[in-house]
């Protein structure tokens, strides 16, 4: 039993918006479903399966479903943070292959930038079993994630001018997204020369924070025919867990080693074999220690394979994140796996600005990492080709 | 993954854990079955899933296995992941120290300092 071919992409919708002052998550959420949904040529009362994570409003899907007026017959709200969204498409593709929906919906939304209520609910960081132990020790999501680069560098010789390359390759492909946040191109040495704000990571490193949201529908074979768009298949995937295990930690290395080893097999194809990839870019060192965890290449030489614009579409080797990614476009809800997924399905469809398309791309990765790099997240990996 | 304080006392298995931390004492868990130290401390161990654990007490001699100071807080604060002589790393502060000469592999040694109204394990360098 697989998933490779048994489900498509048939519909993506990103918010336009980065602030959205006076509208409710609920809203945004209403807003990119109508907008995926429209994309695929699909109605609302298609829709028998949804998929949201913790950042849907209320009782989440409970909740949601109301709003959006759903009689879903499957229903999923896997939370593995910013990587949830991927594996929703992994889990839509096996109910669609199992025969429990033929019309998945998955969405997004989230206004960190504007304020609005929190994501996670009662299963928030504060909840959990490990806080007593480190909660007073201050840990942030910038901390967590220096913390990991500062160990890569130290087993692996990476460089800040290296991370900084990660950043240069997403501001030359959001320069030509117009709703991008950050389109000015910048060099390594405005990246590493911009304020250290957790040693060893620059302002530069990190992603930008935004309001927004995102929408997929996916679809089964025979709904994927009737339709009028370009076609994207899914055929493989993979989820993992990474962990402190226990107090044995390792931290140069993320759940990658896991979910892209299992979507790599399911698909049938290797790392050489990808056109285009999305990688989840919180920061620079998440996008370097998950092309190395994947097998772009050898662990530890992540650092020489992302510098001198390798990453950059029409020069590099690699293309990745041609919307500028979470490094420079956008991050609605401080979740960044939706929209990786959604430039992939661009790519894959021809439809990515043209001065960052991918010529002849017919396979494309997609890779979520959502929570703290290195110590507690869910590792997601999506691979679709054009059909 | 922590923001704020949580309650200490409701969990009777941690409370020998607790009264050693007021005491200025570090425990970690050890398994009997798998003879593997675990931290933060459980009553199962997640190495093998025996219940066959008991306390040991740290040495309270580490060295620094990764570091950052969150230096947009006022004041600048570090933030380190230190190994234990016990095997089993930690999430700390490093203390009493000068941010810029912090480095990995460096030894440090066990101090307690109230935080959040429960005594926490930090680390001075040695």
């Amino acid at each position: 039993m697989s998933i490779k071919g048994k489900a498509y992409i048939a519909g993506i919708y990103e918010h336009p918006t980065r602030k959205a002052d006076g509208i409710s998550l609920a809203q945004i959420h209403a807003e990119v479903a109508k907008g995926a949904l429209e994309d695929a040529g699909l109605s609302r009362d298609d829709v028998d399966g949804y998929f949201c994570a913790g950042d849907a409003p209320g009782l989440g899907p409970l909740s949601m479903a109301e709003y959006l007026g759903l009689k879903p017959r499957h229903v999923d709200s896997t939370e593995t943070g910013g990587s949830s969204y991927l594996i929703h498409a992994a889990h839509a593709a096996a109910a669609i292959a199992m025969g429990k929906c033929k019309v998945a919906l998955v969405t997004l939304a989230g206004k960190p930038r504007s304020g609005g209520a929190p994501p996670g609910g009662g299963r928030g960081p504060s909840h959990s079993p490990d806080a007593p132990f480190e909660a007073p020790f201050k840990p942030t999501v910038l901390n967590m994630y220096a913390i990991c680069a500062r160990r890569h560098m130290h087993e692996f010789g990476t460089t800040a001018e290296q991370l900084a390359w990660i950043k240069v390759a997403a501001s030359h492909h959001a320069q030509h997204n117009p709703h991008a946040m950050l389109r000015d191109v910048v060099s390594v040495e405005q990246v590493v020369n911009s304020p250290i704000v957790a040693d060893p990571l620059h302002r530069l490193d990190c992603c930008v924070i935004s309001d927004g949201g995102g929408a997929l529908v996916i679809v089964a074979p025979e709904i994927a025919a009737q339709l009028k768009r370009p076609k994207v298949r899914i055929i493989g995937a993979g989820e993992a867990i990474k962990n402190l295990n226990g107090g044995l930690v390792d931290i140069t290395y993320s759940g990658g080693v896991w979910s892209g080893p299992a979507a790599f097999a399911e698909a049938g194809v290797k790392p050489a074999d990808i056109k285009y990839v999305s990688i989840y870019d919180s920061f620079t060192i998440t996008v370097l220690m998950t092309l190395e965890d994947l097998g772009f290449c050898e662990k530890g030489k992540g650092g020489r394979f992302v510098a001198d614009g390798n990453l950059i579409s029409g020069v590099g080797k690699l293309p990745f994140n041609s919307d500028g990614g979470g490094l420079c476009n956008n991050h609605p809800g401080n979740r960044g796996g939706m929209t990786k997924v959604i430039e992939a399905v661009r790519q894959l469809r021809g439809e990515a600005h043209p001065a960052v398309q991918v010529k002849n791309c017919d396979l494309a990765l997609a890779h979520g990492t959502g929570g703290f790099l290195g110590t507690r997240h869910g590792s997601a990996t999506l691979i679709m080709e054009r059909a | 993954m922590a923001e704020s304080k949580t309650a200490t006392i409701a969990d009777t298995a941690l409370q020998p854990y607790w009264e050693a931390a007021a005491k200025g004492k570090l425990l970690v868990k050890h398994c009997q079955a798998c003879g593997k130290n675990h931290y933060y401390p459980r009553p199962i161990c997640p190495h093998c899933f025996s219940d066959r654990t008991e306390w040991l007490e740290s040495s309270g001699e580490g060295t620094i296995y990764s570091w950052s100071v969150e230096r947009r807080a006022s004041p600048p604060y570090s933030i380190a992941y230190v190994t234990l002589a016990e095997g089993v790393t930690i999430l700390t502060s490093i203390v009493d120290c000068d941010f810029d000469r912090l480095a990995i592999g460096q030894k440090v040694r066990l101090g307690f300092e109230q935080r959040d109204g429960q005594p926490a394990p930090v680390f001075r360098p040695a």
